[in-house]
């Protein structure tokens, strides 16, 4: 069935920025101009003030199935997605078993397709069981739909194998996602390392942490030529070590979390769990470097590292309680608010929830090209809300910013040319 | 006057006011331990949970005794007997042992910020016994009693404290007290126990011991954790004790008045020479005494008692 959205400010990064319509016919877009006729059956919304994007693209979730149901499932982290703009999301291989073979693949891309919300696209491990020891079967992965391999959250330590990785991926144009951190500098620690840790006596990550893998990890993407994506930095070391190994040529593109350019480590006094993430919160300093390294591209990517966890998890001490809190319905308007503070322009924002990450793993997703496939978000950049936990589509509610007051919500989704999501009335409270 | 906090989880909120009333209290109740019958009734039917999660003679025995001196009925839960081998949180066995109304509970936990967050999730009032590398209140006001009692006043006064700052809570709980009543704090160890940004809470860093402790009034030796050595802050028990054991010789360094303290349990021969932790100069065993008294203190203030 066909739908023409109706009058909004459409932008599609580098080609459209401006009022127009977009027609979708056949799960693909059809044309996008000024004033467009409807076809007959036609469905029409009216999206006067609003924005029309590219449904967003997230190179960073957890959706915990198999293993962590209690979490998060494929059905409830899609239906977070969809809620937040995002049509596509790339799921991390840490699940039980890891997916580092081709059944938990396609078990994943099989529950995503009952539940019909977002694209759920696997990233495959590195090694098997994400050990770091022997190369998972990349081939296979990718064959059955990884789009991505990533040991996230278990970083390779042994740099042979992590060169062998990317020497391997290169046959099947794979990108290589890192999560840098050193786990022998972060060992046992829960929050930065500062002056903060030392007052609260938690165990400290130094920035160095992450810094010296960002290095390793440059260094061997030189060395092998591929493609390499840094997940969520964090320091300003990482954002300097990528602006001049993209200077250099090298093929490498970053991303960071909402949370990294929006919080520093002064949330974690108090102990507050819901401000323990992997990589901790920072300083000021680094918060500066992430939105400069936005500002000019060295961050090429805004992506969520949503990562659910349940309550009674949360509810332990610091030190115990798990890294990670949940993104999806909260990184666009902390993303606007980069916009509002003059950080980005509209379009650059855009840019980097939709298109930039569709570049960084190759996807055919993240544009409103004609012939693309109908991946829409519409969005009132201007309405204000109060983050309420409980109202989250997620199943987990961890996250720092509950009570917030935020600007721009996510009025409509629109996957494969279906509406998926629409903010109701009842939401809006 | 009376303490304006509920619960006892850091010293970084006490006024100089609240320190100074703490030790105080603590006099009256030290001259009941020196009594034939070592009892008051302050704290008659009232009930005083020790909650232990990680082993502990001195403090738990210490708490246990001040309370019982001061006449409460005292529960002591530690990890074995209690259920959190089924799994309970935190949060959960405290709850509990609060429903049974328990008036206070103290808590000793590996975890920095436990006390803080039970504190948060129950009635009771709460004090903080040592909650990982962050703080152990009551150690350091038992450490100012000592001091105090040797007819040392705080101004100005010059303390070292020697050791693995970094993992010590004892460490910080003194740093936050002693640079609050305006005394000179230095503390000395190498770079690898010296924790990221520790000036900024007013202390000199020194890394060789012979010049920290020049002049100081006040040793305040740390127990070295002997299983550290496997994670590359120290090369050898006998190179630290080398460089940082307090000899005969390297106390002469000090003011010729220098008072020695340790929070114990001491390593004999590694931190701390034998000759020297049991020299007249040595306040360890008395601090152990006055631990008793300002845990009554402590107590008795936070019952609201008075």
């Amino acid at each position: 069935m066909a739908i023409l959205i109706k009058g909004g400010q459409v932008i599609d990064p580098g080609c459209v920025n401006g009022v127009a319509d977009v027609l979708i016919d056949q799960g693909k877009i059809v044309a996008v101009g000024a004033t467009l006729q409807a076809p007959a059956g036609c469905t029409t919304i009216d999206a006067q003030g609003l924005l029309v994007l590219p449904g967003f693209v997230d190179l960073h979730v957890h959706f915990r199935e198999p293993g962590f149901e209690y979490k998060e499932t494929i059905q409830s982290g899609s239906a977070s997605a969809v809620a937040g703009g995002f049509t596509t999301v790339c799921a991390m291989p840490n699940t039980k078993p890891v997916n580092d073979n081709q059944a938990v693949t396609e078990f994943m891309l099989d529950r995503a397709r009952t539940a019909g919300l977002a694209n759920v696209l696997p990233i495959g491990a590195i090694t098997k069981g994400s050990e770091g020891k022997e190369l998972a079967e990349i081939g296979d992965l990718r064959r059955s739909g990884c789009v991505a391999i990533s040991d996230d959250g278990k970083p390779v330590m042994n740099s042979l194998v992590m060169r062998r990785a990317m020497e391997y991926a290169l046959a099947f144009d794979l990108t290589v996602v890192d999560h840098c951190e050193d786990l022998h500098l972060a060992e046992g620690g829960c929050m930065n390392e500062g002056m903060i840790s030392t007052e609260l006596g938690l165990p400290g990550i130094p920035a160095a942490a992450e810094d010296v893998m960002v290095a390793r990890n440059l260094s061997l993407s030189e060395l092998t030529g591929a493609r390499l994506h840094l997940a969520h930095i964090s320091t300003a070391g990482s954002v300097r070590m990528v602006r001049e190994a993209k200077a250099r040529g090298i093929k490498v593109t970053a991303e960071a979390c909402p949370h990294h350019f929006t919080l520093t480590e002064d949330v974690v006094r108090g102990y507050n769990t819901l401000a323990k993430m992997n990589p901790p919160l920072r300083t000021g300093e680094d918060v500066q470097a992430i939105k400069e390294g936005l500002r000019d591209g060295t961050i090429d990517v805004i992506a969520t590292d949503h990562a659910p966890h349940a309550t009674q998890e949360k509810q332990q001490d610091f030190t115990e309680a798990p890294f990670g809190i949940v993104g999806l319905e909260t990184a666009l308007p902390l993303t606007l608010a980069l916009v509002e503070e003059g950080v980005l322009t509209l379009e650059q924002a855009v840019d980097k929830l939709t298109k930039a990450p569709a570049a960084a793993f190759g996807l055919k997703k993240g544009t409103l090209a004609v012939g693309a496939d109908a991946d829409v978000a519409i969005v009132d950049p201007n309405e204000q809300w109060q983050v309420d936990p409980g109202k989250f589509k997620s199943k987990s509610r961890n996250t720092p910013f509950a009570g917030w007051k935020v600007k721009g919500r996510v009025k409509t989704t629109i996957v494969g040319g279906r509406v998926v999501f629409e903010s109701a009335a009842a939401d809006l409270a | 006057m009376s303490l304006k906090h509920k619960h006892l989880l850091s010293l970084a909120p006490l006024s100089v006011d609240e320190i100074t009333l703490i030790l105080e209290t603590a006099d009256s109740f030290k001259e009941v331990s020196g009594r034939e019958i070592k009892k008051v009734p302050a704290l008659r039917g009232r009930t005083v949970v020790n909650l232990f999660f990680e082993p502990s003679t001195r403090t738990r025995t210490s708490f246990e005794l001040a309370a019982k001196r001061l006449s409460a009925d005292v529960i002591n839960f530690s990890p074995s007997s209690s259920s959190v081998v089924k799994g309970e949180t935190l949060l959960d066995t405290a709850r509990n042992i609060e429903a049974m109304q328990a008036d206070i509970i103290v808590l000793r936990h590996s975890s920095a910020g436990a006390a803080e967050t039970l504190a948060r999730g129950v009635k009771s009032s709460v004090i903080n016994a040592g909650d990982g590398w962050h703080e152990h209140p009551t150690q350091a006001l038992l450490d100012l009693y000592t001091i105090r009692e040797r007819g040392l006043s705080f101004g100005g006064l010059r303390v070292a404290i020697v050791g693995d700052v970094a993992h010590s809570r004892v460490a910080r709980s003194n740093i936050l007290a002693l640079t609050k009543l305006g005394a000179e704090v230095r503390v000395v160890g190498p770079p690898t126990m010296i924790p990221f940004g520790i000036e900024k809470l007013g202390v000199k860093v020194f890394h060789h011991l012979d010049e920290g402790l020049r002049d100081v009034q006040v040793i305040m030796m740390l127990r070295l954790q002997l299983e550290r050595q496997g994670k590359a802050l120290f090369p050898t028990i006998r190179e630290y004790a080398r460089l940082y054991g307090l000899t005969a010789e390297r106390v002469k360094l000090a003011d010729p008045k220098a008072i020695i303290m340790h929070p114990g349990p001491i390593n004999r021969g590694v931190e701390i020479a034998p000759d020297v932790a049991d020299s007249l100069s040595s306040v360890i065993l008395d601090q152990v005494t006055n631990g008793v008294a300002v845990r009554m203190g402590v107590l008795y203030l936070m019952s609201g008692a008075s």
